[in-house]
């Protein structure tokens, strides 16, 4: 049925051709689809399927390699820039890409991700900022907002019980041996249209051998926030981006 | 005239991995095994055979690298010493799951905790009975010289590729830190990446028009689909105990005692059977290469031949247990060993057989 009423004229969307046709298994309303769409499209049109290896670890997106056609390694939690350095080291002319969450590189991945950054090794990390952790069902995350409610903050982020939430990518921006940070959403087509072009950036960076480019993208987790989806994207508006302006943080001197 | 060296353990595993043209090393320093990589950034083998030398930020990044780097069919390894092989077991276990090919060489020291930097044995149950989680086996390989510490290398890479499983070389403080002379083998060049391709084509080198997209990893959620990747993972291991058994018999012939040791000790054992043999006791030493596969069916041989075994660790005994198991009570086997980094005599090893074994 469905199939027949696609008729070529009246096609105005369709499945990039480098994501895979297995439905994706994240929430309706989550960023993640839109996040592996976009990075998809960019490894299309720079026609380097043949030469990226992604990685994705633990968290929501461990099964990114059910949705995208290209080879993928799944790391342990916290562990993709690991993994990604070494695939980078051993095959220099690879794009090689990691797909991480926050509990994921801001929390027990925070050692490989600072010393991958620090070292500059020349690889792209693409880091989905939830404030939450999604896949166990909406523990307090790293990046969790002061007074923010999950599972394990039940009464909201407490300072002086929780600590503090984390701001990875301005704590990375810092290091020599990042090239282009950057954060970015993927909630409204115009901030999707950003996102690519900086995702874009961030691959054609890896030619350079600068170092790390490092995408950001707020993003929001409507079931672990026990929101609407389109109440979670205002939430995420109101809440998320004043703690987390989105922008270029770290960008190439024009020399 | 094959090329001799005088060599530390430790450095004829770093000389071993250029010469096995490895592709990538990680490591993080720790004594007693440190050598291994100050040896390999002095001798800069990115020049010498364009091989990754890395010095990661913890042991836990290090052996990750080594998932990384395996996942693309690269020859890689990593080495430290017991407290850093613990941080390693997440890897390790990973690796082990979704059947890759590595080696790791453990230079053990005592413990439990931070322990001692001298020389032990006591991470045997680690090694052969698991180590991090879940149903795997590594293949563990236990050097008794520094020549085994340069030839159990390429051994190791090549049994690592044949059954896709991370091999451990167990080695231990004296092992890693004594000198001996080492008879350096030819150097095997490096594949070339299309030659990995050929050799590896489940590895992730980027997916081409021709095939399919490979995917690494260690998760299946299906119960059915994951009961059946476990059992696919226990029939290499039948396979690997039924091809790999490794094991040396000094002097078994005519003996009517036998020792069972592995590395360090199984040298020193060595001095015990001679000075047991000049006081008219017929002692022989029985050497497990590999502990896993152990050799079960040549000590059990051994056991209907023998009044009793003695087995010498240097821990407070964890092999013993394995030599009980394919001893099956045939014979009296006992347990002798020093513990905290303090290495037995072959007096005391006599002395203990004496007392636990023919007098007892």
């Amino acid at each position: 049925m469905s199939e027949s009423i696609i008729k070529e004229e009246n096609l105005v969307y369709k499945k990039t051709n480098l994501l895979t046709s297995k439905a994706l298994s994240y929430c309706p309303g989550c960023g993640h689809g839109t996040a592996h769409r976009i990075i998809m499209e960019v490894i299309e049109e720079m026609n380097i399927q043949s030469e990226t290896i992604g990685i994705a670890p633990v968290g929501c997106s461990v099964l990114a390699y059910d949705f995208m056609d290209i080879d993928m390694q799944q790391a342990a939690h916290g562990r993709a820039p690991a993994l990604a350095t070494a695939v980078k080291r051993l095959y220099p002319n690879k794009f090689v890409f990691t797909y991480q969450g926050d509990g994921d590189l801001a929390a027990i991945g925070t050692a490989e991700t600072i010393h991958a950054c620090n070292r500059g090794e020349n690889i792209t990390m693409i880091f989905i900022n939830n404030g939450i952790y999604g896949m166990t069902g909406g523990q307090m995350a790293p990046t969790t907002l002061i007074g923010m409610k999950s599972s394990t903050s039940p009464y909201g982020r407490d300072v002086a019980l929780n600590g503090n939430p984390l701001k990875m990518t301005e704590l990375i921006a810092q290091l020599p041996g990042t090239y282009y940070v950057t954060r970015q959403a993927v909630h409204t087509p115009a901030n999707v249209r950003k996102t690519k072009k900086a995702i874009r950036k961030a691959f054609e960076y890896q030619k350079l051998n600068k170092g790390v480019s490092f995408v950001e993208i707020v993003s929001n987790c409507n079931s672990g926030w026990k929101m609407a989806p389109v109440q979670a994207n205002k939430w995420m508006e109101d809440n998320m981006f004043p703690f987390y302006p989105l922008g270029d943080i770290k960008v190439p001197s024009e020399q | 005239m094959k090329e001799l060296r005088l060599m530390k353990g430790n450095e004829a595993v770093a000389e071993a991995a250029i010469r096995a043209g490895a592709d990538g090393y990680f490591g993080y320093p720790i004594t007693p095994q440190t050598e291994v990589i100050e040896y390999l950034f002095a001798e800069k083998p990115y020049e010498r055979t364009g091989m990754v030398v890395l010095q990661a930020e913890s042991e836990v990044a290090a052996i990750n690298m080594v998932y990384g780097g395996a996942s693309c069919g690269k020859k890689v390894m990593t080495s430290s010493s017991s407290p850093g092989i613990s941080l390693k077991q997440e890897g390790i276990s990973y690796i082990a799951g979704a059947e890759l090919p590595c080696l790791i060489v453990n230079v053990v020291r005592s413990g439990p905790g931070l322990g001692t930097i001298q020389p032990a044995q006591s991470d045997y149950f680690q090694s052969t009975k698991g180590g991090g989680h879940g149903d795997y086996r590594l293949i563990v390989l236990a050097p008794a010289s520094v020549q085994e510490m340069f030839d159990f290398v390429d051994l190791g890479f090549e049994l690592a590729f044949k059954y896709l499983n991370p091999v451990l070389i167990l080695s231990d403080g004296v092992i890693g830190q004594m000198m001996e002379k080492v008879e350096l083998s030819e150097q095997k060049p490096r594949l070339s990446d299309e030659e990995i391709i050929k050799r590896c084509p489940w590895a992730t080198t980027g997916k081409t028009p021709n095939r399919e997209r490979n995917i690494i990893t260690s998760l299946n959620l299906i119960p059915e689909i994951q009961e059946k990747h476990v059992e696919k993972l226990h029939q290499k291991y039948l396979k690997i105990q039924n091809n790999e058994v490794r094991f040396e018999k000094i002097q078994c012939d005519d003996a009517e005692y036998l020792l069972v040791a592995y590395g360090a000790s199984a040298r020193i054992c060595q001095k015990t059977v001679d000075n047991a043999r000049d006081k008219g006791i017929k002692l022989g030493l029985l050497r497990p290469i590999t502990l896993f596969p152990f050799p079960s069916t040549a000590i059990n041989e051994m056991s209907k031949q023998v009044k009793g075994i003695l087995t010498v660790e240097m821990s407070l005994g964890q092999m013993v247990e394995d030599v009980r198991l394919a001893v099956n009570g045939n014979v009296k086997v006992e347990h002798f060993g020093r513990v905290g980094g303090m290495i037995p005599s072959p007096d005391e090893v006599l002395l203990a057989l004496k007392q636990q074994i023919i007098g007892g």
